[in-house]
């Protein structure tokens, strides 16, 4: 009859156990914890050809080895996801502000070396001199791979760009937008 | 030394990171456990491949080789698709 009883103390520990494992579980499910995954999250913050490229190179290529990759544009790094200029609607100083800024990626210049834009246009003739991808070859490539593209929407109004200025299809986001995907980012990068 | 291969890729001329990207589409197609052969002229995919093969999950690289065709080197990667 001992035995009994030790079988039968020892079943009560062991559903007391699996009760305690399960509110565990119940807890984490609940409060899900944050792990690191295959993925790549990149602050494009420079409106630089030279750094855009840099930027699009990695994206593609991350998101070739099967990396989740997200790029978050914010500041002068918007210029890059613009389509066109326009005036209507803005404000004297917007206007300064978009007749300075370039109009899209294929109106940005060098960080080095730009001298008034004749630098980016040479560094564009090497690159097709040396069969490299175009910026903008490389940027529809990015799309297509699935890499999730994000405008800050806080420095767009601030900067004064109108949607119909954008890109079609790129997500709108803030801050928490572009941490959401770090926090869970193996490589995070801010270009 | 000869690997066998389910499928071939010329991505000759190619440059970074077009050979990756190039490939991936690739493999992609293919079914779970064949091998594609791929044969690249930019010297940096062999250490990319190494990369790609060491992060990606689904691909497994087999072999490496550095082949001179016509007084040109050509890079030869043999991988597997694993999942």
């Amino acid at each position: 009859m001992t035995i009994d009883k030790l079988e039968l103390s020892e079943t009560r520990a062991l559903l007391e156990r699996l009760a305690s494992l399960e509110a565990r579980v119940a807890d984490l499910e609940a409060h899900p914890a944050q792990g690191i995954e295959d993925r790549v999250a990149m602050v494009v913050f420079s409106g630089d050809l030279d750094k855009a490229i840099a930027a699009l190179i990695i994206a593609t290529g991350a998101a070739s080895m099967g990396l989740e990759t997200s790029m978050f544009f914010t500041f002068w790094g918007i210029s890059a996801v613009k389509r066109q200029k326009m005036f209507a609607g803005k404000s004297l100083l917007e206007q300064g502000f978009t007749a300075m800024l370039p109009g899209g990626l294929g109106e940005t210049g060098l960080s080095q070396m730009n001298f008034f834009g004749a630098g980016a246009q040479i560094i564009r003739g090497l690159m097709k001199k040396h069969a490299i991808s175009s910026p903008e070859e490389l940027f529809g490539l990015a799309r297509e791979l699935g890499v999730r593209m994000v405008v800050c929407d806080m420095s767009r109004e601030l900067l004064g760009i109108a949607d119909a200025e954008l890109i079609d299809g790129l997500e709108t986001g803030g801050v928490a937008t572009f941490l959401g995907d770090a926090a869970r980012a193996k490589v995070t990068l801010f270009i | 030394m000869s690997t066998t291969y389910d499928q071939a890729l010329d991505v000759k001329g190619a440059k970074c990171p077009m050979p990756l990207v190039k490939s991936r589409k690739a493999i992609g197609e293919l079914p779970v456990g064949q091998v594609l052969k791929v044969v690249a002229t930019d010297r940096g995919s062999l250490a990319d491949f190494k990369g790609w093969a060491n992060t990606a999950r689904n691909i497994e690289l087999i072999a490496q080789e550095t082949v001179s065709e016509a007084g040109q080197d050509l890079y030869v990667h043999y991988l597997r698709r694993t999942a």
